[in-house]
């Protein structure tokens, strides 16, 4: 009985903040577009025969009939795919010499890379713009020292979009790749290098196989919301950045079209279960591994 | 049919495979080895022992390449290795955590040294059934180190450092993981496997018991300087100072001053008003020159009525009986206050001991039973 009561409280947090706000989202994907309060039709209101018999996959038929949703969902893909590898790229390295660092040092590095979560994010996103834009920072400090001599368009592209990104999402990168490594017994390295490793071979062969779960974790930690972001494509990319994030808040803000909004909602879900139960059978399998 | 006395450190044509020449390593303001020169022969089992912080384990880490001497220089088959990184050392090590790769298998953590080089394929499978077969370990090629016992994951160490075939195998703490019982077993079965691969063993070591047991030399060390270097008969025997006497075994140290009374004879003066013991020593003494008496508890014999023959015989008053199970260690007060350990074998029933605490009883021991040391 008590155990029950134990497992009950998860499962009533999942039902009341997952299952349920789905179910409704999945119930609007169904219904139609109207001029009404809420914009949709049917409702419970209508009666619990017609309300069924009304609801039908029209709006996921619309979805697939015109290519600028999948090619935004492909385009997402992509981005969120490249970004993840890019800060994996900047997070490693981080991790490692944090890793590396004397211990005293530990406790304070942590802390900077924790510290950008104090102040909002849209903040730190419009300092971003202040930094990559035709007069910014980055583009003034490269003109004065004569790297470049016409300022550069970062602002409004891709590569705005990456760099927003990885800012954005590195500590997540950072933290479990510093946990595995942390780990990491250095006799190993030394044992790897008596039996013949360089030290990049010892890096190699031992350092990135036993600080793969945190690799794994890290990217997951990433990937999982960059596929679905929307405030940063929205100020620091172009017009042409082409993100589901994006195309969701305009069918749900602009257009006012809530059942085709929910279900390109619905559609991110399903292309995010994946990820999302392949992130867990990898902290499973390394739960186990400790055990 | 002659039977030669394995003892190359007494040929004086025998050539070190190692050789420390006045090497020096300081951590900082830390000097973690002092002046050190030692010679290491070709397939020896040789044992650094000595008490935590002692600079055995830098030394074995300056062997490995980890770290390098401050002053002086280190030699293999006459070479100085200082410039030779690690990998490129025909030395391997066992650590002393066994640092096993966790995500190998343990056919791979053997592999492993086997991999870097450009041995063809088929013959590092041979190497390796080798190395399994020799550490019995053949049933569990398959399993990953954590599926494994202790012992068995110790045994994987030592197969994977000698995999290799280094000229120098060097062994830190290999035994500290394992229980009494599995210890005294590994340490034969280390003997074993050094013996029929013919490489040299450097042991690091802070159990005297192992390093007596298993070591064809043993050096004991203090503050990072070699204190005596001498076949483990001789570390027991006949120690060069009271710290080896007293690190190496148990012992009593009387305190005194040396008169001699023959050519190598000494009469030592240690209390005031009680007669003096005799002692044979090689090493001279000049008269009243301070000198400590070392005699092992198991060289004074206990008697409850004087010994007739006896050099030295003394009586006192049992204080108190450590009873070891085969052994039994009676502390007796001498008059001088002067406590000495005689320890005997319980050949007998413990019921039918002979003396109990406060009993009267009489010391002795001959003039060659204890060494005279000068400090």
């Amino acid at each position: 009985m008590q155990r029950l009561a134990l497992i009950a409280v998860p499962y009533a947090w999942l039902l009341a903040l997952f299952l349920i706000p789905f179910v409704i989202v999945f119930k609007i994907s169904l219904s139609d577009i109207a001029l009404a309060i809420p914009p949709y039709t049917p409702t419970l209101k209508d009666g619990f025969g017609p309300f069924f018999s009304a609801l039908d996959f029209e709006n996921f038929a619309f979805l697939a009939s015109d290519d600028l949703y999948w090619r935004a969902y492909v385009s997402s893909l992509r981005i969120a795919l490249v970004s993840t590898f890019l800060t994996l790229l900047v997070g490693y390295p981080i991790a490692y010499a944090m890793a590396r660092a004397p211990e005293e040092w530990r406790p304070t590095l942590m802390m900077l890379v924790i510290l950008p979560f104090w102040t909002s994010f849209l903040i730190r996103v419009y300092a971003w713009m202040g930094i990559l834009s035709q007069e910014g920072f980055l583009n003034q400090f490269l003109l004065w020292t004569g790297v470049i001599s016409t300022p550069l368009t970062i602002l409004n592209t891709n590569t705005a979009v990456y760099i927003g990104i990885i800012y954005t999402y590195v500590p997540f990168m950072i933290l479990p790749i510093f946990a595995a490594l942390d780990r990491l017994d250095g006799s190993l390295i030394e044992a790897a290098e008596d039996l013949g490793c360089s030290r990049f071979q010892a890096f190699w062969l031992v350092t990135i196989p036993l600080s793969k779960n945190g690799i794994i974790a890290g990217s997951f930690l990433v990937f999982i919301p960059a596929l679905g972001e929307f405030v940063i494509p929205s100020l620091l990319g172009g017009s042409g950045t082409l993100m589901i994030g994006k195309v969701l808040w305009e069918e749900f803000f602009n257009n006012r079209d809530w059942p085709v909004a929910s279900a390109v909602a619905v559609i991110l879900l399903l292309i995010l279960i994946i990820p999302i139960i392949l992130f867990q059978r990898n902290q499973q399998r390394q739960a186990e591994d400790e055990a | 049919m002659t039977q030669t006395v394995f003892a190359p450190w007494d040929d004086p044509s025998k050539k070190p495979l190692i050789r420390f020449d006045c090497v020096t390593k300081r951590f900082g303001d830390f000097v973690a080895i002092d002046d050190l020169s030692l010679d290491i022969f070709e397939q020896e089992f040789f044992a650094l022992l000595g008490p935590s912080g002692c600079g055995k384990t830098t030394m074995m880490r300056m062997l490995a390449g980890f770290e390098a001497p401050t002053e002086g220089k280190i030699e293999l088959a006459g070479q100085d290795i200082a410039p030779v990184p690690p990998n490129k050392r025909a030395v391997n090590m066992m650590f002393q955590s066994y640092a096993l790769f966790p995500h190998l298998s343990v056919y791979e953590n053997i592999a492993f040294g086997l991999r870097r080089g450009d041995m063809p394929k088929n013959d590092i499978d041979d190497r390796v059934g080798e190395m399994l077969k020799l550490t019995r370990l053949e049933k569990f090629a398959r399993r990953k180190p954590h599926q494994i016992s202790g012992g068995q994951r110790q045994r994987v160490a030592l197969a994977r450092s000698l995999a290799k075939a280094p000229k120098l195998l060097l062994l830190d703490e290999p035994l500290g993981a394992l229980d009494a019982k599995l210890r005294q077993a590994t340490q034969f079965e280390l003997m074993d496997i050094q013996e029929k691969t013919g490489t040299t063993f450097v042991i690091v070591t802070h159990d005297q018991e192992e390093a007596m047991t298993v070591a064809s030399r043993v050096a004991v060390m203090d503050e990072g300087r070699v204190i005596q270097v001498a076949t483990p008969e001789r570390i027991y025997e006949a120690p060069n100072s009271v710290y080896v006497a007293d690190f190496i075994g148990d012992v009593n140290i009387i305190k005194g001053t040396a008169k001699p009374s023959g050519s190598d004879r000494y009469e030592i003066l240690h209390t005031d008003g009680q007669p003096p013991f005799s002692a044979v020593s090689e090493t001279s003494f000049s008269e009243g020159q301070t000198c400590h008496l070392a005699i092992r508890p198991e060289k004074v014999s206990i008697s409850a009525d004087r010994t007739a023959d006896a050099d030295n015989a003394v009586q006192g008053k049992v204080l108190d009986i450590a009873y070891l199970g085969n052994l039994s260690t009676y502390y007796v007060e001498l008059p001088g206050g002067q406590v000495i350990k005689a320890q005997t074998a319980n050949t007998r029933r413990v019921s039918r001991r002979g003396f109990t605490w406060e009993d009267s009883v009489w010391l002795s021991w001959t003039a060659t039973a204890g060494v005279l040391l000068a400090e």
